[in-house]
């Protein structure tokens, strides 16, 4: 079984290509260029380095969000294009549990985090041995999200660069329990992308058609208009 | 000149650029063998105008959909075609993305090439699915996010005589259809009640003389003002005496511009693209001005006029016969010039 991983959904890119439980190959890269100029370079170079065609993949899986919109709509885009005109299933994983995975075997709890502006983020927690769901995905303030961390009394451990935005007022909540993980983790891999589709259910033709990111974030004019209608009614 | 002689040639189009989710089949450039449109109009008049992360939110549900209709519709296999083309610019960027990146993806996938387009020349090349184009061309492209006036000496040469150099025709359109209280897009409104009255208030012409290029935010300010002024002391506006007296001065100045610079570049032909052209005022005074001139104008079919793959597809064959290629690095570039593709 290939498998094509394609994670665009916040300023690093990551491609990997894995092959019956292998990784044959994985670029990932922070150099701040747009994903519309590198994404699909880098696939066809990996895939021309193992010797793979488009048409033998097997399945793709790629990073579905929260995240950069723009980023994560280059990956999405790239891979329902892909999987519906080649025939193949494709798998959409949280981008917040594939950064998670870099920290899997953590004895505690895994927090990833993407600063979201005001003091506002995309956050999730999983489990540190077998990534099961802690605290779902959304958009919330960091302290609502570090204050259901908190309840939890267990060390947690955040992956990722943006922590770093926040590590005063984590500290302030979790004290001692607080964990930071190395810079070398901070990288989401579309290989632990791979990792985590193939335990997920995969999407038929009719369900790649009408995937979509999952922003876990209304667009700001559509969060006015429902906030006009309202209005409207009372 | 002759009709230039095109090697047969199959492409698959996609447009993104902004409200519109549209894929077409072409064959050889002028022949249309299926185009589809999504369109977001529903969705964004909530707004009163295109909100561009709604755009790009509304492709990707569209993208895949829209682009098997067409090769279903043409009943086509990726293998029939012949290369893919894409708008790659001027427009909204996270927009353009999602036909670029589906593009990619799909050229990618089945092994062929991808040409980006410009969509001021597919505006202009969707005359090449009417009649075959003639050279010296004037073309007076008008629509939502452009009002430019192109010379073409020969397929794939354009040079920009006039622009704009404040707001783009259908932009004053919308806004002046806002200041009516007539919903988005607000041309159609205004182009409709132009035609209920013939008493018009009037407003000023914005002729910027010894040059090609449009001004209309003076024009728009002039109908906001007259409002204000009207409010301020309590009188009714006529809407249609408004809208006629706008339209009127908007179609005034186009009309006059482009026969003057028809006259001077001796043209053989001239043709009008872009939404704003699907304006009936517009179109009757343009045909009538340049009958007079003995000039053939042309202006395509009204699913032509509006964003759309087919006039993509059209430009995209011309480029393809002149050997242009993109690559998968391919980038939207919202601010994308319109320049020759030959030397």
């Amino acid at each position: 079984m290939i498998w094509l991983g394609i994670e665009t959904s916040n300023s690093p890119l990551s491609i990997a290509i894995v092959k019956d439980g292998q990784v044959l190959a994985e670029v990932v890269q922070n150099i701040k260029l747009t994903h519309s100029v590198t994404a699909m370079p880098t696939i066809e170079e990996l895939l021309n380095k193992v010797n793979i065609k488009p048409a033998d993949i097997d399945a793709i899986a790629v990073s579905e969000g929260p995240g950069s919109y723009t980023g994560i709509r280059i990956g999405v885009t790239l891979a329902k294009t892909l999987a519906w005109t080649l025939k193949k299933p494709l798998v959409g994983v949280s981008s917040l549990k594939v950064l998670a995975a870099n920290a899997q075997l953590f004895n505690g709890v895994i927090c990833t985090l993407f600063d979201a502006r005001r003091q506002n983020v995309y956050a999730a927690a999983y489990n540190g041995m077998n990534l099961e769901t802690i605290i779902e995905d959304r958009h919330d303030s960091i302290d609502a999200i570090l204050v259901q961390l908190q309840q939890l009394n267990e060390r947690v451990v955040f992956v990722g660069v943006d922590a770093a935005n926040f590590k005063d007022q984590i500290v302030q909540y979790l004290g001692d329990n607080a964990f930071f993980a190395p810079f070398s983790l901070h990288l989401p891999r579309a290989s632990k992308l791979i990792e985590i589709a193939e335990n997920e259910p995969l999407l038929n033709a009719a369900e790649v058609h009408s995937f979509v990111p999952k922003y876990h974030r209304i667009a700001q004019a559509e969060a006015n208009w429902v906030k006009e209608q309202k209005k409207g009614q009372q | 000149m002759g009709e230039l002689i095109m090697e047969e040639c199959i492409i698959l189009a996609i447009e993104t650029s902004c409200d519109e989710t549209a894929a077409a089949i072409i064959r050889n450039g002028n022949e249309i063998v299926s185009n589809v449109v999504a369109s977001q109009i529903e969705s964004q008049k909530r707004f009163g105008g295109v909100v561009p992360e709604i755009a790009s939110r509304h492709h990707v549900e569209q993208i895949t959909i829209v682009i098997e209709e067409a090769l279903q519709r043409a009943n086509m296999e990726p293998s029939d075609l012949t290369a893919v083309a894409v708008t790659e610019g001027p427009g909204l960027v996270g927009a353009l993305l999602i036909g670029i990146n589906a593009a990619k993806a799909f050229a990618f996938a089945h092994g062929l090439p991808i040409i980006g387009v410009h969509h001021i020349a597919g505006h202009i090349y969707a005359n090449a699915l009417v009649q075959p184009m003639q050279f010296p061309l004037l073309a007076l492209v008008v629509s939502g996010g452009h009002t430019e006036l192109v010379l073409m000496k020969e397929h794939g040469s354009f040079e920009v005589i006039g622009e704009t150099r404040d707001d783009a025709a259908g932009e004053a359109y919308d806004k002046v259809a806002r200041v009516l209280n007539m919903p988005y897009p607000g041309g159609p409104h205004i182009d409709r009640m132009a035609h209920e009255t013939n008493e018009a208030v009037e407003f000023p012409r914005a002729w910027l003389e010894d040059s090609y290029d449009f001004s209309f935010s003076g024009l728009k300010s002039a109908v906001i003002n007259y409002k204000h002024n009207m409010d301020q002391r309590g009188e009714e506006i006529i809407p249609e005496q408004v809208a006629k007296g706008f339209q009127d001065s908007v179609v005034e100045v186009l009309t006059t511009k482009t026969v003057r610079a028809a006259r001077e570049f001796q043209v053989k032909q001239v043709i009008a693209a872009g939404g704003v052209s699907a304006n009936k005022g517009l179109r009757t005074s343009l045909e009538q001005a340049f009958e007079a001139e003995n000039i053939p104008f042309t202006v395509p079919p009204l699913k032509l006029c509006t964003d759309n793959a087919a006039m993509i597809g059209a430009a995209a064959a011309y480029m393809y016969n002149a050997g242009v290629r993109g690559d998968l690095s391919m980038n939207g570039l919202p601010g994308k010039e319109l320049k020759s593709w030959i030397k």
